[in-house]
């Protein structure tokens, strides 16, 4: 997918093949460096690259700057997220020079939740630009360094730019096209919506592979490790976009609630099995809502240990 | 008046007077009755199915966010359809255009706001974009 020298270390996995694992840090709401090293420490060894979230689900927490300065600082490869939501033209595009100068490489550019899903409904969102916007702000300060005004930038960011998608929102027509416009901006990896409608994900790959986007962009599709049946229908019923079969609840809440969280644990695992047989589909981006410690547990059971990790930093 | 400290860009409308204030009523008179227009001043209208994106609550001009609720409404608004489920539905039963909804449409000129597309059309303002957004054009990729 690119001639280029790789830019970052997810970016050399994903060129060379290798199946990927990146997961989501549960960003922290604390001043003290140790909150990110301590999740750094755990997930170390068991992913490739750790994505930083942009104030998710509309709630602030540590800079996704700063947490991914930090995760560099214990030999963690960090996956900078910025939403469009909180921050104009101006402010991205400092942010994309702030990340790398600060160490970043790889940053995933999305819309963002809006403000009325998080704690500050009261507050003013800002998209100035959408995200397909920022992607291709972000290939121009890559591939032609400049500011989208045109002004010089002292040197092109080596940026590895990646997008979301959401095979399972409507209208589900349109989603491959919109993969496609993303790629067209510049997307180079993009990481879906949480799979767990595994029949809509293999229409959405078919799909995108008829635009012949499967050559032209890596999919990370998303897999969640549910803790308890309560989390599922929180999922479900609280998080705008994602599709939660009612099939996929009634599993959980068929186990007493204390073997609710290895229920889980199953229920990804054979996810990511599925995941892994459909062609186009690069790696798997893991979430879990403050269980770090399953994602660990998931990419063992799931085989997937151990991670080329040696060419980092 | 254009002198050398006036940092206006020509993309910035002057005040609507007279025969332009006269087309600005009747676009706005029009394409607000029929398609709840908001007036951006560069109008892709035909572009998304005749639905107009600037009715999105987060403005997307290049297709629905990834917060669209399973049965069609929008993230922000439940109580109504997405905006840009209607473009997509809409635009599939346009004979024209059709291929618009793949196109990257550019960030918007927000100068351009509450002054009439027609007159920007007609004049080219609608058509400017930041020279580095001009300059990423097709062909020039590095992959």
């Amino acid at each position: 997918m690119s001639g280029l020298p790789a830019r970052s270390h997810l970016h050399r996995l994903l060129a060379s093949g290798q199946f990927v694992v990146t997961a989501e840090l549960q960003a922290t709401d604390s001043p003290d460096p140790e909150s990110v090293y301590r999740l750094a420490d755990l997930l170390r060894g068991s992913v490739d690259a750790v994505n930083c979230t942009d104030n998710s689900a509309a709630h602030p927490h540590i800079s996704p700057l700063a947490a991914g300065h930090l995760l560099l600082d214990r030999g963690v490869e960090p996956i900078v997220q910025l939403a469009c939501r909180d921050r104009n033209r101006l402010a991205l595009q400092a942010d994309l020079v702030g990340a790398v100068a600060l160490g970043a490489r790889n940053v995933c550019l999305m819309t963002g939740d809006d403000v009325t899903a998080g704690d500050h409904p009261e507050a003013k969102p800002i998209y100035d630009i959408d995200a397909i916007h920022a992607i291709q702000i972000a290939r121009i300060m890559r591939d032609r360094g400049i500011y989208v005004s045109g002004r010089r930038l002292d040197r092109p960011l080596p940026l590895f730019i990646g997008a979301v998608e959401n095979p399972f929102a409507p209208p589900h027509d349109f989603r491959p096209m919109r993969l496609g416009k993303k790629v067209e901006a510049g997307a180079e990896f993009v990481q879906t919506q949480i799979v767990f409608n595994l029949a809509t994900m293999r229409v959405f790959m078919a799909r995108s592979g008829d635009l012949g986007l499967l050559d032209r962009v890596f999919i990370l599709p998303s897999v969640y490790v549910c803790r308890s049946a309560g989390a599922a229908r929180y999922l479900r019923d609280m998080v705008p976009g994602i599709d939660v079969p009612d099939s996929v609840i009634a599993r959980i809440e068929g186990v007493p609630s204390e073997r609710q969280a290895d229920e889980g644990i199953r229920i990804a695992l054979e996810i990511v099995e599925e995941l892994r047989e459909m062609r186009g589909v690069a790696g798997v981006h893991l979430i879990s809502i403050k269980g770090d410690e399953s994602i660990v547990r998931l990419v063992e059971e799931a085989g997937l240990l151990p991670r080329p990790g040696a060419g980092f930093p | 008046m254009t002198t050398k400290l006036d940092r206006r860009p020509p993309a910035s409308a002057p005040e609507a007077k007279g025969f332009r204030k006269a087309i600005l009523l009747v676009e706005r008179g029009t394409k607000e009755a029929i398609w709840d227009c908001r007036m951006c001043g560069q109008c892709i209208l035909h572009s998304t199915g005749l639905s107009c994106p600037m009715r999105c609550p987060k403005s997307l001009r290049n297709g629905p966010c990834g917060g669209v609720l399973q049965n069609g409404n929008c993230e922000v608004l439940p109580d109504q359809p997405c905006v840009w489920v209607q473009a997509w539905e809409g635009s599939r039963r346009l004979p024209l255009w059709r291929d618009h909804m793949e196109h990257v449409q550019k960030p918007v000129d927000w100068r351009l706001q509450e002054t009439s597309s027609w007159e920007n059309l007609l004049t080219g303002r609608d058509r400017h974009a930041p020279a580095g957004w001009l300059a990423a054009g097709e062909g020039d990729r590095e992959r």
